[in-house]
């Protein structure tokens, strides 16, 4: 196709049709400041609604300033990105952004990380020349999600995520003019409303306006209680992001620094959830086959495909929509939630403490965690399996809080026996990895021969649905991978109308898995960052000498000492749950 | 067909019904019946006549005689005096104000002499719920001719020669619409009739489909079938229901006459037309957020391109005319390009209709041909300023419209020479201010409404319309300072350089267009404190005349805030620190002793 030639600043530019104004500057290095604005490249995660105006400049012949982010460059155009017209445009539309805002900076839990912030800066703002009122808005605390939308800029963000991107659609714009806010239907809480938890409204989130839960002083108080044993796991893709709060590269894995600064904030044993994704793999694989061999033996009933169930985000978004299907995923707990069990039993019994004593905490990517580790069904008489859980975030302020210098850590080991586990366990951590995991599992277990190649590259990467087969001596094993709610529910309908082709689907709730979870640290759209991560979960997994979950010896201890074999009575006790129908849920008049 | 030696049309529009004209027309009725005049006289209820100043109207044909102010109980001497004795019955008949003899034709009457009713052509003259009556009237001759004479690209031509452009607002040439529409390729397009009007004040639309719904029908038809397009979409707002209901009618007779649906005329092409129900927001009226309300998403624009034309309605090419660009199409079909572009200035063809309100002596609905002036409309047709009061400001376009002064009152009006000078043709509210006026309200006043309207999306918008209210408040308090006067300017120009969707890039018109017509205002308020009408409360101070002032103590019995001293029979005095202008005093005082300046 032609290229379209046209000049910004006096700069000629040639782009490919389709280009936009903002992507034409870049090209000769002219950065045009944005905020509503987003884009996560190659995951094709895109938000130009084109509402803030920060990025408008001037296009000569047009009677107005056009929004470069949402503009597409036409031949011949003239474009001037910082005029005295544009800027005095810009200047007027951030100081009039920053006089709706409480502008608390000082406490606010984004300062440091917010775009709004930065770009007050970046403007040079130094006064706010418009008084008025501000909109004003009820506080919204949920089990996750903090929604404080007096900070919200409308920039639109969340409310993409939520409806295009995850199809959970709990956020859209209420009212009208200065009071027009992102809120769930008729303003009710969140908790109230279809919200899964999945986070990617609080990690595109360029304010403070949602935040997630903070637990840092509940893990502070409860480390300094002498009468508690604190133990802390943390989950596979937290290692992988983790060392971009203390400012190295994206991808650095962190796991000897992490274990380390875990044990010098007190925690008692310092385990890993990757030991629970080990035993998922037993439980789950186990389950896998047991369904093949009864289809492949004829039995009409047994459902298929198989659904992963270790993703909260997933378990709330198929309880809510799909609760006619609640007999197809699996019944395996998540691996946070396989820890908590296994620590208030097995553990608690091994260290002679009693689980009302024994405080688990966890570090997920997560903030739908915190909601799972609330669910009635995984408490025993009122004390939770799972204490606190806590973001990758949260654990990084903790260390700060804590004076520890991360940099100058050495690297130390996770303790056992909960601290154990494969690569199979690591690769959790990213879309593809458990159910690579649990091939890996299944094919030795199904087959009875030892595999040869352990990575299965067709399962691998970021593309959003993925379909591979693996072959299993002669029997074709057809799997699905979705990352992202709005995928997740592709194939979903697929499967309630009966065009489903798999035998097992993988689905996390969010986009690249839990390495993009809506509790690490802020992306900031850089899609290259969730690549690094990914690509430093599967190089954790090369490292490590074990590499399939049923040779973890720790969990063969386990099933030994405790609890007998995979699907066993107290397999099934522990390690196994039950769903809900949670269509009916959501209450409107309150 | 039955012949009548006399027809009573009784207006049935939203304002003559609203003051009982269908008593007027029950009451007609039965007393016909009762002199057993049923064969020879034919009540009909019809559509606006537009002098709703007026009303209820009954105008009594083929003499054209038109009764005004008429009353349920005057039926009886309609009918025995004027259509049995021939007399014509004169208390109802119009004054002219300043010849003072009465106007018996409506011809002749200064609110129609310079009037020509093209979009409003049977508003008036039929009853809108019988088909029979518009096709009397070359009623679906232009579709017929369309079909049967015409391509699509025929029509579209005869379109953009006669000149037609959006009566919606800006003025888009409506061939040049139709053409990009039917040049996109896709299996299913739509026409959509914009009929959410939400400028106050503003009922055109309203009266043609409460008076000639017909006429929207038959040109949505025209339209798909030059755009391809065999579905139409109404977009009305719920507070329309008399609208509503006619459109409903009409939809229906049309099909009936398979005049909508399959193979229209014998001619293969298929047609219908559904209606859509808007909530009552302003910015609804914008295509792209129109379009987003009809899908059931939130009512609120998106960037343009890609236009509505080429991906509107579910993705789908969508054409969007208001519903008086929709009425002008089967008249220039029927009459010509040539006749339809005769009329009117270089680049505004046609006529405009306006709803004339505010502080004007024939308040109602008019239509003119472009590039009549303002002084016509508001001295000719609109008989000039209530009261005898002086002239001051005239706000075109709706709420985003600008005031334009005694300056502009010999321009031309057409689309350019509005915004020329600070204003817009918008949807053609025109209301009219006297002397009475503080334009500083008055801007204060507009922005309110575009405040509450906007929906929030962009940030000029939202926030920056709310703060020039905050500023204007301050300055109608009298804390204003020439500081916020700057703030004003550039905070207004910035608002409408830098909005998303044309709600914002014109709700500070009438503050700018204010500020630039009468800055001396402005200044009085900031500087002087003062408001020059007397419209702003805080500015105004209560003040006795001592001379004239001869200590009754009736102020002082009466101020609910005890602000007035002063001894029996001595000059009493208001301390302007506790005083909160209520006004008390004022009207208490019986020898006018009390002076608001």
């Amino acid at each position: 196709m032609e290229l379209i030639k046209l000049t910004i600043d006096n700069k000629p530019v040639e782009v490919q049709p389709g280009t936009t104004l903002l992507k034409a500057a870049r090209q000769v290095g002219i950065e045009i400041p944005t905020m509503c604005y987003f884009d996560l490249g190659d995951m094709k995660i895109e938000n130009k609604p084109g509402g803030c105006r920060l990025c408008v400049v001037e296009v000569e012949g047009r009677r107005n300033l056009a929004p470069a982010c949402a503009t597409d460059c036409t031949p011949g155009m003239v474009v001037r990105t910082h005029n005295l017209r544009v800027m005095n445009a810009r200047r007027t539309i951030m100081e009039l952004m920053l006089s709706d805002h409480p502008a608390d900076c000082l406490i606010c839990p984004k300062s440091g990380n917010c775009e709004l912030q930065d770009m007050a800066h970046k403007l040079g703002i130094r006064e706010i020349p418009f008084q008025g009122e501000k909109s004003t808005y009820r506080k919204d605390t949920s089990p996750a999600i903090i929604r404080d939308v007096d900070k919200c800029i409308m920039c639109r963000r969340c409310e993409m995520m939520c409806n295009e991107v995850q199809s959970v659609g709990a956020l859209s714009g209420v009212n009208r003019g200065f009071m027009a806010v992102v809120a769930p239907a008729f303003e009710m809480n969140l908790e109230k409303s279809v919200c899964t938890y999945c986070g990617q409204c609080v990690s595109v989130c360029p304010t403070g306006a949602l935040t997630e839960v903070d637990h840092t002083r509940n893990i502070i108080r409860a480390l300094a209680d002498p009468t508690k044993t604190v133990i802390v796991q943390t989950a596979p893709a937290v290692r992988a992001a983790l060392g971009e709060e203390f400012g190295m590269e994206p991808g650095t894995l962190v796991t000897g620094k992490m274990a380390a600064a875990l044990r010098r904030l007190g925690f008692k044993y310092v385990f890993d959830t990757d030991f629970a994704a080990d035993l998922t793999i037993m439980e789950e694989g186990t389950e896998l086959l047991g369904r093949l061999s009864a289809f492949l033996e004829g039995d009409k009933s047994v459902k298929l495909p198989i659904l992963t169930s270790c993703c909260p985000g997933w378990v709330k978004f198929f309880e809510t929509n799909f609760p006619e299907m609640l007999d197809i995923p699996s019944t395996a707990k998540s691996p946070q939630q396989m820890f908590g069990a296994i620590a208030k039993t097995y553990f608690a019994n091994k260290i002679n403490v009693d689980r009302k004593n024994l405080i688990v905490v966890s570090v997920m990517p997560c903030l739908a965690k915190k909601y799972e580790c609330t669910r009635p069904e995984f408490s025993t008489d009122g004390d939770p399996d799972v204490n606190y859980s806590i973001s990758t975030r949260e654990l990084a302020h903790l260390i700060k809080q804590l004076n520890i210098d991360f940099d100058t850590l050495p690297e130390e080991d996770f303790d056992k026996p909960l601290g154990e586990s494969t690569g199979a366990a690591v690769i959790f951590g990213t879309t593809g990895g458990v159910i690579e995991a649990a091939v890996r599992t299944a094919y030795e277990v199904y087959t009875g021969k030892q595999l040869e190649k352990v990575d299965f590259e067709q399962l691998r990467g970021l593309k959003s649905v993925r379909h591979a087969t693996v072959d299993l001596n002669g029997f074709e094993l057809h799997i699905g991978i979705a990352h992202g709610l709005g995928n997740a529910r592709k194939l979903l309908e697929d499967i309630r109308a009966g065009k489903s082709q798999f035998h097992a689907i993988e689905i996390m709730a969010c986009p690249g898995g839990c390495i993009g979870g809506g509790g690490q640290p802020f992306h900031h759209g850089h899609d290259s960052i969730l690549k690094a991560r990914q690509k430093a979960i599967y190089q954790e997994d090369v490292n490590k000498p074990l590499r399939k979950s049923h040779e973890n010896p720790d969990i063969i201890k386990l099933y030994e000492e405790f609890l007998g074999k995979p699907l066993s009575e107290k397999s099934h006790h522990l390690l196994h749950t039950h769903y809900f129908d949670r269509s009916k849920q959501v209450i409107i008049n309150d | 067909m039955a012949k009548f030696k006399f027809h009573l049309l009784v207006c049935g529009g939203t304002g003559c019904r609203a003051s009982a004209s269908e008593e007027i027309f029950n009451n007609l009725k039965t007393i016909i019946s009762d002199k057993g005049l049923d064969k020879d006289v034919q009540v009909i209820m019809t559509g606006c006549f537009g002098f709703c100043e007026k009303g209820p109207i009954v105008k009594v044909m083929p003499d054209n005689t038109f009764y005004t102010e008429v009353k349920p109980g005057d039926a009886r001497e309609i009918i025995e005096e004027h259509i049995i004795k021939g007399r014509k019955v004169q208390r109802l008949l119009y004054t002219d104000p300043e010849k003072r003899e009465h106007v018996s034709d409506s011809k002749h009457m200064g609110f129609y002499k310079k009037q020509l009713r093209i979009a409003l052509r049977n508003c008036g003259f039929i009853d809108p719920e019988n088909i029979d009556e518009y096709i009397a009237r070359e009623g679906y001759q232009a579709l017929g001719t369309c079909l049967s004479e015409h391509t699509p690209e025929q029509v579209i031509d005869i379109i953009k020669k006669a000149g037609l452009r959006g009566r919606g607002g800006a003025g888009f040439p409506t061939g040049l619409k139709w053409e990009i529409t039917r040049k996109s390729v896709n299996e299913q397009k739509y026409v959509v009739c914009n009929a959410d009007e939400g400028d106050p004040g503003a009922f055109m639309d309203r009266s043609i489909l409460e008076g000639d719904p017909h006429s929207v029908i038959e040109a949505m038809a025209i339209c798909g079938y030059c755009i391809g397009a065999d579905k139409g979409l109404v977009y009305i707002r719920a507070e329309y229901p008399l609208a509503i209901e006619r459109l409903k009618i009409a939809i229906k007779q049309s099909r009936e006459y398979g005049l909508l649906g399959k193979d229209i005329l014998g001619s293969g092409f298929n047609f219908d037309i559904e209606l859509r129900y808007g909530a009552g927001a302003f910015v609804c009226g914008e295509e792209t957020a129109l379009i987003h309300s009809m899908e059931g998403l939130r009512g609120e624009p998106t960037l343009k391109p890609p236009f509505p034309s080429v991906s509107g309605y579910l993705g789908k090419p969508s054409n969007v005319n208001n519903v008086e660009t929709f009425a002008n199409i089967p008249v220039i079909i029927n009459k010509g390009a040539d006749w339809f572009s005769s009329i009117g200035t270089e680049k505004s063809k046609g006529t405009k209709v306006f709803a004339l309100a505010g502080k004007i002596n024939n308040v109602g609905l008019i239509e003119v041909p472009m590039g009549t002036t303002l002084r016509e409309v508001i001295f000719e047709i609109g008989g000039g300023i209530k009261d005898g009061k002086k002239f001051k400001a005239v706000q075109t376009g709706g709420p985003s419209g600008g005031c334009l002064t005694e300056k502009h009152l010999d321009i031309p009006i057409d689309y350019e020479n509005l915004v020329a000078n600070g204003s817009m043709m918008g949807s053609g509210g025109m209301i009219v201010m006297d002397e009475d006026n503080c334009m500083v309200s008055i801007a204060r006043f507009y922005l309110d409404f575009t405040i509450e309207e906007s929906c929030g999306k962009c940030t000029p918008c939202r926030i920056g319309n709310k703060r020039l209210g905050e500023i204007l408040d301050e300055i109608i308090k009298g804390n204003g300072t020439m500081e916020d006067l700057n703030k004003l300017r550039n905070l207004g120009q910035v608002i409408k350089d830098a909005s998303l969707c044309g709600l914002g890039q014109t709700s500070p018109n009438p503050v700018l267009s204010t500020m630039d017509n009468f800055w001396d205002e402005y200044i009085a308020h900031v500087q002087d404190k003062k408001c020059p009408s007397g419209q702003c409360k805080a500015l105004l101070q209560y003040i006795i005349d001592a001379e004239k002032c001869v200590g009754c103590t009736a102020c002082a019995r009466n101020c609910p805030v005890n602000a007035i001293t002063g001894e029996r029979k001595m000059a009493h005095l208001i301390d302007q620190s506790i005083c909160i202008k209520c006004g008390a005093c004022y009207e208490r005082c019986k020898f006018d002793a009390i002076e608001i300046k």
